[in-house]
């Protein structure tokens, strides 16, 4: 290598180098989705569809877990921000005010329902589980003799006579997961309500996070986002039960099985219907702003909300989204396609 | 023989003689025994790991390359196709949207007539998702197709095709299988007239990636890696090599050199993930370059290979013999002459040798990537480093993380396919330094 030749990679290199970094402020016309890991197959499997009709180009799906996607989508608007994003619980009111200061219209859109199961392995023994008796085998601190002690139950039958013998061992999402927010929204909160030592706590934030918090003694593991790994050490393991999505459940439904809970088994129809009572509403919020711009946005809302897509038989439910009754997705279709700005959280 | 030998120079009572010395001599034979042993069991160990891991990921993913399809007679239905049947005034947008997947789910009506309708959908889906689109792309390809009857290979869905693979146990419990006895039927019944067959799976290597495992591609992952590979090296290699050549040959030795030697020697350990943090709060966060582009992936990734590639061009210059450069200014060459003209070229192959390696590296690294946004979702293929794309490794760890069976072998595929990249890459370092290898 002559150093003529040598200077001249060391040009190219600068070259391809420089004006790149100068010449991404330019528009874009392929839409940006970021957001919850939970709605991420949901939301990918639609993107699909709708590249596949040829019309626009495919949507860029990024997994950032809730909380990070809404603060990503509610930085601005212009092309370096997200058209969508994707959640596993309604955006918050601080999240919605963040929005708004930025000058961010938000349209909600509902997409279906996704529930939580707490599994076992095929070969476990047959129990239902009460949220109250969840909520002592694993909250930090629990009564005993009136008094809130730290958790001292190594065994559900300590918990609660009726349960087996089996030392407690629980597998959950980490504190990052949308699926954990929704766990402690939907299980432990619930779950605490009727305990009298708690109730007699006054101050809210005090009884808030008596609620929600969970035991740190190795008995509640967190497993990371990655559920094949749970799935994994259920099934090696007589004592682990898991905590996590439904769609997830129903994929490996061949490997393991989910407890009733207060009773109810988890199954397509107890979510939609309202009876199994730890489900959740998924959401995908749209940025007004961007409609218009980036080419496709109501398109892609339309497609998400189509019959085909979330419709009771549509792809989507395949792929473990639990739909919403069809007369309530027809109505807050045409919301949607009225883009109905959310203003204030009722 | 020793032994008399070595009596003979220190006399019959020798001190090397006694029985005390004989034992110590055996027991220094053992213990150099011992210690091959350690050695071969220790080679043994690495080696038996490393059959085990490859072992694992050939058996798990040597399915992937083998997709099943059923063979399908479909009728190109000009009714379903919008606008006018006149093929003049039928736009490509009405050919795109027309109602392909029904089309398939006519044909499957067709071929078992006596299906009820609660079943129909089950039977539906004995087909990929994809199936449709393979019927568009059929007749996007051929538009005389249109109003014929078309006999083609259709992808079948994933959990059909686990099943064909025999990842699931078909006799056990219908609850927790996720094909059910109707489909169980219909695959016999296929499987029968010889019209589910696996056949070659093109689609893995040059598809993009898709949700659903049988239509999965790893090709927007290839071309991602290229282009971050591309600016990766473009960064890399001119400022490698010319850090190398001043701190060799031109700096001064002073404080601020070794200061910097050592700055140099300390970046090379710091993990990796800790240059995705930089990534993010500077390139994307401060400068506002495009998220998940190959752009921000590749300068993240020569900022890490950076270090590495400097010290092994230094070592590379060390290694040309003084004498040359002496030679060199004593013919008259001035300082830069020597070094450009005759050190620099002998270092090359060094030098090569170690920005292959870096890459090589660089290639199989994820955790930086994915704080730049590289772990997204990508169907269009990446045009140029601004497109959003995603790399190998995320690939891998994408797909690792899918809840489908079918994704389980598409991992250990694309696990091999980056070994191969890897292996590939590490060839040609081999090669180089074989060819240009010079020994003073």
């Amino acid at each position: 290598m002559t150093a003529k030749t040598f200077l001249l990679a060391a040009a190219v290199a600068a070259a391809v180098a420089l004006p790149g970094a100068a010449a991404f402020a330019q528009g874009r016309d392929q839409i940006r989705i970021v957001g919850s890991s939970t709605v991420f197959p949901f939301t990918t499997a639609v993107a699909e569809e709708f590249g596949r009709q040829g019309r626009f180009r495919t949507p860029v799906v990024e997994s950032t877990g809730t909380g990070g996607g809404m603060r990503l989508f509610c930085q601005g608007v212009g092309a370096e921000h997200p058209d969508f994003t994707n959640a596993s619980r309604r955006i918050t009111r601080g999240e919605l005010e963040t929005c708004t200061r930025n000058g961010v219209q938000v349209v909600e859109i509902s997409v279906g329902f996704d529930g939580i199961v707490v599994a076992d392995r095929l070969g476990g023994q047959n129990f239902s589980l009460t949220r109250e008796q969840i909520w002592k085998a694993l909250a930090r601190q629990v009564p005993v003799n009136g008094q809130l002690v730290n958790n001292p139950y190594r065994t559900w039958n300590q918990v609660d006579p009726a349960l087996p013998n089996r030392r407690i061992e629980v597998l959950g999402p980490p504190p990052t997961s949308g699926t954990r927010d929704s766990f402690v929204e939907l299980v432990m909160d619930v779950g605490c309500r009727n305990i009298p030592e708690i109730r007699a706590i006054t101050d809210n934030a005090a009884r808030g996070r008596a609620c929600a918090s969970i035991r740190e003694d190795g008995v509640f593991i967190e497993a990371g986002e990655n559920d094949n790994l749970i799935v994994q050490r259920l099934t090696s393991s007589a004592e682990a039960m898991g905590v996590f999505g439904f769609s997830f459940y129903d994929q490996n439904r061949d490997k393991i099985k989910s407890h009733p809970i207060e009773g109810v088994t988890a199954t397509l129809e107890t979510i939609s219907g309202g009876q199994y009572p730890v489900s959740r509403p998924l959401f995908v919020y749209l940025k007004n702003n961007h409609v218009g711009v980036i080419p496709g946005i109501m398109e892609f809302a339309a497609e998400y909300m189509s019959d085909r897509a979330a419709g009771s038989d549509g792809y989507l439910s395949d792929r473990g989204l639990v739909p919403m009754p069809d007369a309530t997705r027809r109505g807050q279709r045409t919301s949607v396609m009225n883009r109905t700005v959310l203003t204030t959280l009722n | 023989m020793t032994d008399m030998s070595i009596n003979a120079s220190l006399g019959a009572d020798g001190l090397h003689t006694s029985d005390a010395a004989y034992k110590r001599l055996k027991a220094r034979y053992a213990r150099e025994a011992r210690f091959k042993a350690y050695g071969l069991t220790a080679i043994g160990f690495a080696v038996l790991s490393l059959v085990f891991l490859l072992w694992t990921i050939v058996s798990n993913g040597y399915t992937a390359f083998l997709q099943t399809s059923i063979q399908m007679e479909v009728f190109i239905d000009p009714a379903r196709i919008e606008g006018d049947s006149d093929a003049e005034k039928r736009t490509e947008t009405a050919l795109r949207t027309a109602d392909w997947r029904g089309m398939v789910n006519s044909a499957l009506a067709e071929r078992f007539p006596n299906v009820p309708r609660s079943d129909r959908r089950f039977l539906n889906d004995m087909l990929s998702q994809g199936a449709g689109t393979q019927v568009r792309d059929a007749v996007l390809a051929n538009p005389s197709l249109i109003g014929q009857k078309h006999t083609l290979w259709l992808l079948a869905h994933s959990n059909i095709d686990m099943l064909h693979k025999g990842f699931i146990d078909r006799d056990g419990p219908p609850a927790q299988r996720p094909v059910n006895d109707r489909q169980l039927a219909f695959y016999d019944e296929f499987v029968k007239q010889g019209a589910l067959v696996a056949r070659a799976n093109t689609r893995f290597l040059v598809g993009a990636n898709s949700a659903s495992p049988e239509l999965a591609g790893m090709w927007v992952a290839i071309v991602g890696s290229f282009w971050t590979l591309i600016i990766c090296l473009a960064l890399a290699f001119p400022l490698g090599v010319m850090t190398a050549v001043w701190l060799e040959e031109f700096a001064p030795r002073n404080k601020w050199t070794d200061m910097i030697e050592v700055n140099i020697n300390n970046l090379a350990a710091v993990p990796s993930i800790v240059f995705g943090l930089l990534g993010l709060a500077v390139f994307l966060n401060f400068f506002g370059m495009p998220r998940s582009s190959p752009l921000s992936g590749g300068i993240v990734l020569a900022l890490m290979s950076l270090p590495v590639m400097i010290i092994a061009a230094r070592a590379s210059l060390r290694a040309v013999p003084p004498s040359i450069r002496q030679a060199a200014i004593g013919l008259g060459a001035s300082k830069l002459q020597a070094i450009t003209h005759h050190v620099l070229p002998l270092a090359m192959p060094g030098i090569l040798t170690g920005t292959i390696l870096a890459m090589a590296h660089a290639l199989g690294e994820s955790a930086p990537l994915m704080l730049v946004g590289m772990n997204a979702f990508v169907v269009d293929v990446p045009t140029g480093p601004l497109d959003a794309a995603t790399v190998l490794p995320v690939q891998v760890f994408r797909w690792a993380g899918q809840p489908e069976r079918g994704f389980v072998e598409k991992t250990s595929a694309a696990i091999m396919i980056l070994l191969v990249f890897l292996l590939f890459m590490n060839a040609i370092a081999i090669y180089l330094r074989k060819k240009f290898e010079r020994r003073w």
